[in-house]
Formats: structure tokens, C-alpha cells, sequence
């Protein structure tokens, strides 16, 4: 039985079930994680946190692994795409 | 002298080498690069890739100016890889006994024409928002850069054997001396005149030679592209450099054109191992945070170590080897080797082709240091 | 987990530490719904045994030996250890293809992790490639998810597989294993020759071209799981200073490293799956708590699986018709989107990394470096600290005596 809690991802509130990462949070919001350095949209790959294809801005905070992060209520996700 | 395979023979294919090779074949010489590794993978692999204008000394100020102009005059050309950007350095003064040095060089560097601006503390903040409050101010040298070393190393050596200078990477050198070159496979390669460039390694090849290596350590960081503006030196760099003994740390910080920060410096003498030394490390970056403390929550991705070649007097070796008539040095640049390498190529081959070179060369004579032996 | 445990049992102080939210790894992620059974055993012993859980942290240096830094999210811990067992695991080896970039192209244990972590793939028409047992592994789990599975395509031939199913009945449990996943996949087109060529679609994935006997067709999808087998996670013990021989671990039956204070178990000594790492997990935790005797007593067992393990090997070499799947503009090192044409003029590893960036980004080569080591033969570097990014502040951070000392510490991840 889980709960939904909801976050933003670009302003976009998204909701997911509570112990969703942010990562499963910016793939429903039908967004990319981040934009490669030849600007090539980019999501995640590894699941593990060892690609760093999954990085956002957590509350501001640039480069967080959103595979390896819990979504708590009110988080703001940005994509730098 | 007419049966020498090439005219001339470079040992060392880092940036001294390569400007070395690019200058020989701009001039019509026949020219072979060796190197025991691949291009730029000693000190040029490993340094800040910093042009700047220092003035330690008139030597080195004239070195160093010299060589910035043939920066900035062959800039256009350089690929984009080679990430060349004048953003300038700002030589930062956290108190007032360090904003006197910034009216001393400021009046020194604008004596002998070159381009600075006295930052008082609110200019500073202005230009870089990301410096701790409270510092004094700083001197802005507008026309100093960066660049990438590998890939400047690369782009010299490339243009050179466009001209049909030959290179030889991942090969040793055993021994060299009088127009030989005795490679570590048994080949050998004979030439006019020989070029030791080897940076860390060049008294390997020459006995003799006072060539200390000076470790240091770095650390870049992930991307945050506008963190950082310019080259920020502290001014307590001229006591860490100037330190001929003792282990020293002093903060600099430079904006790579891909919105990491690489974070200087440290220097050692007597430190052999490669390691990445932890004590050091810690030093060097407590300082780098106690400068821009936005640092602290940034991602670190990588650190490293290298080499410098560091001469007793803290000048480059750059000119005939009296032990040897076959033999030319262009080695000991210590941390200034990505700056004079343009220059150092120019005076020295001015030395072998008899040409007349645009600076004075007595300071950077290896026989400067022969002679200082005689008298002792 | 299991040395973790075991060590515990021998009346040591013994912590674990995993950067992961919570214990587990890969394969046991989140594992509360009762389809693991060894895994809720081994928590439940390692818990009776007080080990201590030190979740969310990444071991990034050893300044000092005994002394290793990890860091948290808004913090950093000092361990100070007298035993260390690694058991950092393994990860999956990506190889670059025309369209691998783009988002929804996962690793086939990364889109099951992603479900594990919520994500919901009901309806969702998947196709899992590569090659491994973890293929069939995951294209079970993503059905029972509700993902809707159209192909699975392993580059192994057809023979090297019934080799391999053939030492997989040698194996206890394996044949239940097998009949089981024969079952959960029925009626799902499995091809092996098969590989994919490119994968398509504008800002998302949208379909994947798969090669199958010389003939390719393309599939519309929505998600491409797609992983070449595993490769061992490495960069601890090489940081340590342990000795590495052909890329796995060295250890002697003790699973002793070349460092006689540390251990390691699992996959970094050999790729051989989780009944293999189970049993030397138990043996390190037995040996680092001083029970011989006991750690002899799983000597054959251990035995039994290593040939699992060497099955394994043979069964999923990769083929050299992978190594020229990239065109020129292909990304090989996605963090710093180097593409190929510019890496095959490189001569070596370092060359390419000081002229091309390759390998120098966050990932810190995990992904383009096994790539590269099967594209070009190339050897990686040494490997120094930080071995994962850390924030400079834990990076400025002297050992000294501020955490309680534990007498053993198991890490995972890496």
C-alpha cells in the first residue's frame, strides 16, 4: 500500500508513489534528466547511480543523482533542458 | 655533419618540445621528435595550463611577456580544443600588506607595458561575486590566459610535421650525446645538434644537470559554468614559488572553457612518488575554501599530481651545453612551462641557426650555471 | 551481507556501508516482497548480529591506511577499520550503438532497478538486449510488472547458450531457477545472433533496430533494456593498492587480498553470480573474524559454483561484430560526449583521455572504460582518489580519530 506524494519537476507537479526516486519522478514528468555537453538530451541509464546520466538540480543543489535520491514532498527538480 | 640523419633531434614531445619542433620546421630544419610516452604526457599533462606574465625577475618577466605575445599572435589559429581564452588573472590581495604588492606590480607591469588594473575590494566582488567578503582587492592582468596543454602540445607537434618533422612516441631514450640519440630498443637516431627537452627527465640524459622535480597537486571539478571568471592567483603564490625548500600551498583557481574549476597549487621538493598525498591535498584545498567557500559543496571529480622541472635560480635552461657541441637544452620551466614555451622554442633556435633573438638570452644559458660551478 | 554477518557471528564490531538507500545491492534491491528469501535470512542474521548500517554513504579515499572516508549526503564519516571486506560488486557493461544516448535506452539491470525504484512500466512495450543470464532475469521481472516484452536478444550464439544451460543444470537450484523463468517467459520471441544496430526516436527512444543472422528489423518500443554482461567494480581494492590480475581481484582461498588486512568477496574477484558471492562472502566474513576451521568448511561449495562461474564466462564472450557498431559521430564517453572517430585516432587509454577528456567526467570511466577496453584494446589507469565525486569539503576532510572504530567494515557499491 504505498502513499503518492508529489514533487516539481521544471514547475510541473508530478506525483509518485512515496519511496519513488527523483529519477522515476523526471521520467513521468516525460522529461530528460539533464542536457550532454553537445546538447544531446540525457536520462537514465545505469540505475545505480554510476553513469551520472541522471543528474538534476535538487532544490537548487546542481549534479545530484536523482537514481539515488528519494522524492519527499515538496521537492523542486529542475533538467537544465 | 653531412651524413646526420636529421639536423636536428628533440628528446621529449611535451609543450617545450613540441614549440621546439614547430619552430624548427617553421625555419626549413629537418627535425625528429622522441618521446618515451605519447604527446604532452609529463608536466604538460599535468599543469594548470596558465599564460601569464610574472616578474619575479626581469629575466623571467621578459621570458614570459615574450612568450605571451607569441600567444596571442598565433591564437587565432589554434584549434578549438585547445580551449585558448584570455580571461585574464587577477592577482588577489586579502589584506592590506598584499594590496601594497598590487600598487608595486601594477606600477612595475604598466613601466614595461603591460596592460593591469587596480581592483579595490568592491571592483574585486564585482568581477568575481564568488570570492569570500573582506578582501583587500586585487590587480587585473586582462591579457594573461588559459589554455589546454595536451592539446596545444598536440596542435605544435601536428603543425610541425605538417612541415615533415617525423615523430617517434612511446619510444625510450638509454643515452644521447655528441649528435647521437641511442634509443632503448637498440635503434639509434643521428643528428646536427640534439635538443634535451625532457623536462623531469632531462638530467637523466645529461649528467650534470640541477633539475629538482617540484610536485604538485590538483583538483578539478565538476561543471558550474560562471563560478569563475578569471585566474585567480592569491599573492602569497610569489611565496610559494619563491621557496626554494620547503613545502608550500597557495590558492589558485582557473575557469576551464567547460565551466569546471581547477584548483591549484602546491609544491614540494623531495617528493618522488607520484601518490596523491593526502596532508598536501587537504592543504591545498582548505585554502582554495577559505578563498571562495562556494567551493566546498562542489562536486569534485578528479585529482592528480605532477612533476615540475625546477632549476636552482628558478630559470629555464635554454641554450648550448658546454660539455657537448652536439647538445642544446630546453628544460627546468618549473611551473612557466605552457607560458615560455613559444618563447623558449624562439630564443633557442635563434641559438642554433645563428639568428639573432629578440630577447636578451644571457639568463636562461645553461653556461650561466657551468660558470657559477667554476667559481665555486 | 553475508560477510557482513558471518563476521558479526565470530563476536567482531562489524559495519557495513553501501551507498545505496538501503542494503541489498543489485540484486536485492528492495527485496521486501518476499521474492527473495535469502535475502530477508541475511538481513535478519545480520541484524541479530548488531552489525552496524551505515546506508547512503560512498567510500571515496583511504587517506591512511585502516582509515577510509566516506561520504553522505550533508556529511562525511571516518572508518577506521583493523579488517576490511570489499564486496563492491559489479556493474553492466555498455557498448555504444547509433542512438544508445538517447533516454528510455537503459541498462537492462538499470531499467529493472528504475522499476524497483518506482518506476511503472505496465503496458510498456519493452525489448531487452545485450547479453547474460541478467537478460532473462530482468525480462521476467519487467512482465510481472506489466511491461509488455517484445523481444529478447542476446548476441551469444545458440550453442554457446546450450552449453551453458547445460552446466546450469549441474548447478543446485538452478535447474527450479530456470523452468521457472522458462515459464515467466512464455511466448516472448527470444533470439540469440541477435543484437541491436541502432536505436531511434527524436528526444526519446522510439524504436531500435536489432540484427538477428544477417538480417535486422525495427521494433517501436518504448524502453530498450540493454547490457553487456557485467564487469567487476574495481576501483576500492585498486585504490588500496590491492593487486588486480586480468581485471578481477586477487585472492588466495581465504579471500585474502594481496593486502593482508583485507578482503574481498563477490564479484570483483570473478564474475560468477549471486550463489558464488553468497558462499565467498561467508568465507571472507569467516576468515576476517577469525574462523578458519568454518571458512574450510564452504571451501566446496565454493568450488561448485566457481564452475558456474566459468561457465558464465564462456557462454557470454561478446562478439567482435560489436565492435564496429558505433559510426563515427557515435558518443563513446557520454559525460564528456566524445564521439568515436575522435577516439580511434587515439593510440591508448591515456592518450585519449588527456587529448579527448575521455574517461576524465564524473563517471570517472565506469561507463566508456570497459567500452573502450572491448572497442580498442586499451588498458585503463591507475585509479586515485576521489574514487567517486565527493564535494571538495569531504575531499579537505584530515583522518583523524572522530568516529567509533570498527573492527571490520564490509563495503559495498563502488
Amino acid at each position: 500500500m504505498s502513499n503518492l506524494l508529489t514533487v516539481t519537476v521544471n514547475g510541473v507537479a508530478v506525483e509518485v508513489a512515496s519511496q519513488a526516486t527523483v529519477a522515476v519522478a523526471v521520467v513521468l514528468a516525460g522529461q530528460a534528466c539533464r542536457t550532454s555537453v553537445s546538447g544531446q538530451a540525457r536520462g537514465p541509464v545505469c540505475g545505480m547511480g554510476i553513469c551520472f546520466e541522471c543528474r538534476v538540480i535538487i532544490d537548487g543543489k546542481p549534479h545530484c543523482r536523482s537514481c539515488q535520491i528519494l522524492c519527499e514532498p515538496g521537492m523542486e527538480v529542475r533538467t537544465d533542458g | 655533419m653531412s651524413d646526420a640523419t636529421y639536423d636536428i633531434a628533440i628528446v621529449g614531445a611535451g609543450i617545450v618540445g613540441a614549440a621546439c619542433a614547430h619552430e624548427f620546421a617553421r625555419r626549413g630544419l629537418r627535425v625528429v621528435v622522441v618521446d618515451r610516452d605519447t604527446v604532452g604526457s609529463g608536466a604538460t599533462a599535468a599543469g594548470m595550463g596558465h599564460i601569464v606574465v610574472m616578474d619575479d625577475s626581469e629575466a623571467q618577466f621578459a621570458l614570459t611577456r615574450y612568450s605571451q605575445h607569441l600567444w596571442q599572435e598565433l591564437r587565432r589559429e589554434l584549434p578549438d580544443d585547445v580551449e585558448y581564452d584570455q580571461c585574464g588573472t587577477i592577482w588577489v590581495a586579502s589584506d592590506e600588506e598584499e594590496m601594497t604588492e598590487v600598487r608595486r606590480k601594477h606600477d612595475h607591469y604598466r613601466e614595461r607595458g603591460v596592460a593591469t588594473q587596480a581592483l579595490d575590494a568592491a571592483t574585486l566582488r564585482n568581477f568575481e561575486p564568488n570570492l569570500r567578503p573582506g578582501m583587500a582587492g586585487g590587480l587585473l592582468v586582462p591579457e594573461d590566459g588559459v589554455l589546454y596543454p595536451p592539446c596545444a602540445a598536440r596542435f605544435l607537434l601536428e603543425r610541425a610535421q605538417q612541415h615533415g618533422v617525423q615523430v617517434r612516441l612511446g619510444c625510450s631514450v638509454a643515452h644521447l650525446g655528441q649528435g647521437r640519440i641511442a634509443l632503448s630498443d637498440g635503434l639509434e637516431i643521428r643528428a646536427e645538434f640534439i635538443v634535451n627537452a625532457a623536462g623531469t627527465g632531462s638530467p637523466d640524459l645529461t649528467s650534470g644537470l640541477e633539475i629538482k622535480k617540484r610536485k604538485g597537486h590538483l583538483v578539478i571539478t565538476d561543471r558550474y559554468p560562471g563560478f569563475l571568471r578569471h585566474q585567480l592567483v592569491e599573492l602569497g603564490y610569489l611565496k610559494s614559488a619563491h621557496s626554494v625548500s620547503s613545502d608550500s600551498v597557495a590558492f589558485n583557481a582557473q575557469p576551464r572553457r567547460t565551466g569546471q574549476v581547477l584548483i591549484g597549487s602546491s609544491r614540494q621538493y623531495g617528493a618522488e612518488h607520484k601518490e596523491v598525498d593526502h596532508a598536501m591535498l587537504v592543504w591545498m584545498l582548505r585554502r582554495a575554501q577559505e578563498y571562495m567557500p562556494g567551493l566546498r559543496a562542489m562536486s569534485t571529480v578528479r585529482s592528480w599530481t605532477g612533476f615540475r622541472a625546477a632549476t636552482p635560480d628558478k630559470l629555464p635552461l635554454i641554450g648550448p651545453w658546454s660539455a657537448d657541441k652536439s647538445l642544446f637544452l630546453a628544460t627546468g620551466h618549473e611551473g612557466l612551462g605552457i607560458t615560455t614555451s613559444l618563447g623558449t622554442a624562439r630564443i633557442l633556435v635563434d641559438q642554433v641557426t645563428g639568428a639573432k633573438p629578440e630577447i636578451p638570452i644571457e639568463p636562461y644559458l645553461p653556461s650561466r650555471v657551468s660558470r657559477e660551478h667554476a667559481h665555486v | 551481507m553475508t560477510a557482513a554477518a558471518r563476521a558479526a557471528e565470530c563476536d567482531v564490531r562489524v559495519a557495513i556501508v553501501d551507498d545505496n538507500l538501503s542494503l541489498g545491492g543489485q540484486i536485492w534491491r528492495r527485496a521486501t516482497d518476499g521474492s527473495m528469501p535469502d535475502s530477508v535470512r541475511w538481513t535478519e542474521r545480520l541484524r541479530a548480529a548488531k552489525v552496524t548500517e551505515l546506508c547512503g554513504l560512498r567510500v571515496f579515499h583511504q587517506p591512511q591506511v585502516g582509515i577510509l572516508l566516506a561520504e553522505g549526503v550533508d556529511d562525511i564519516h571516518e572508518l577506521r577499520y583493523d579488517k576490511l571486506i570489499m564486496a563492491t560488486g559489479a556493474r553492466e557493461r555498455f557498448l555504444p550503438f547509433p542512438g544508445w544516448t538517447l533516454p528510455n535506452v537503459m541498462g537492462a539491470g538499470g531499467l529493472q532497478a528504475m522499476v524497483k525504484s518506482g518506476l511503472p512500466v505496465h503496458g510498456k512495450r519493452v525489448v531487452v538486449a545485450g547479453t547474460g543470464p541478467l537478460l532473462l532475469a530482468v525480462a521476467a521481472y519487467l512482465r510481472e510488472h506489466g511491461a509488455e516484452l517484445l523481444r529478447i536478444c542476446d548476441q551469444a550464439s545458440r550453442s554457446s547458450l546450450a552449453r551453458f544451460g547445460v552446466a546450469l543444470l549441474r548447478q543446485p537450484g538452478k535447474m527450479v531457477q530456470g523452468l521457472r523463468l522458462k515459464k515467466a517467459l512464455a511466448g516472448v520471441p527470444f533470439a540469440t545472433n541477435s543484437w541491436p544496430v541502432a536505436a531511434q526516436g527524436e528526444q526519446v527512444l522510439e524504436s531500435v533496430t536489432i540484427s538477428r543472422e544477417g538480417t535486422s528489423e525495427t521494433i517501436a518500443c518504448d524502453y530498450l533494456a540493454c547490457g553487456f554482461h557485467l564487469v567487476p567494480a574495481t576501483e576500492l581494492p585498486s585504490l588500496l593498492g590491492c593487486e588486480i590480475e586480468n581485471g578481477y581481484v586477487r585472492v588466495d582461498d581465504f579471500q585474502r587480498t594481496t593486502l593482508p588486512e583485507v578482503f574481498c568477496a563477490g564479484e570483483p574477484t570473478g564474475i560468477g553470480g549471486i550463489e558464488l558471492a553468497l558462499v565467498e562472502g561467508q568465507i571472507a566474513g569467516l576468515a576476517a573474524g577469525g574462523r578458519a576451521d568454518e571458512a574450510r568448511s564452504l571451501f566446496g561449495e565454493r568450488k561448485k559454483r566457481r564452475a558456474f562461474a566459468q561457465a558464465l564466462d564462456r557462454a557470454f564472450q561478446l562478439r567482435t561484430e560489436l565492435q564496429r557498431l558505433a559510426s563515427p559521430e557515435t558518443i563513446v564517453c557520454r559525460c564528456e560526449d566524445v564521439p568515436y572517430s575522435r577516439l580511434s585516432q587515439c593510440s591508448s587509454w591515456r592518450a585519449a583521455k588527456l587529448q579527448t577528456r575521455c574517461g576524465m567526467g564524473p563517471c570517472q570511466g565506469r561507463v566508456c572504460g570497459p567500452a573502450t577496453q572491448f572497442l580498442f584494446n586499451w588498458n585503463p589507469d591507475s585509479v586515485r582518489p576521489p574514487i567517486f565525486p565527493v564535494r571538495l569539503e569531504s575531499f579537505a576532510v584530515t583522518a583523524g580519530v572522530s568516529e567509533p572504530v570498527y573492527q571490520e567494515v564490509t563495503g559495498g557499491h563502488g
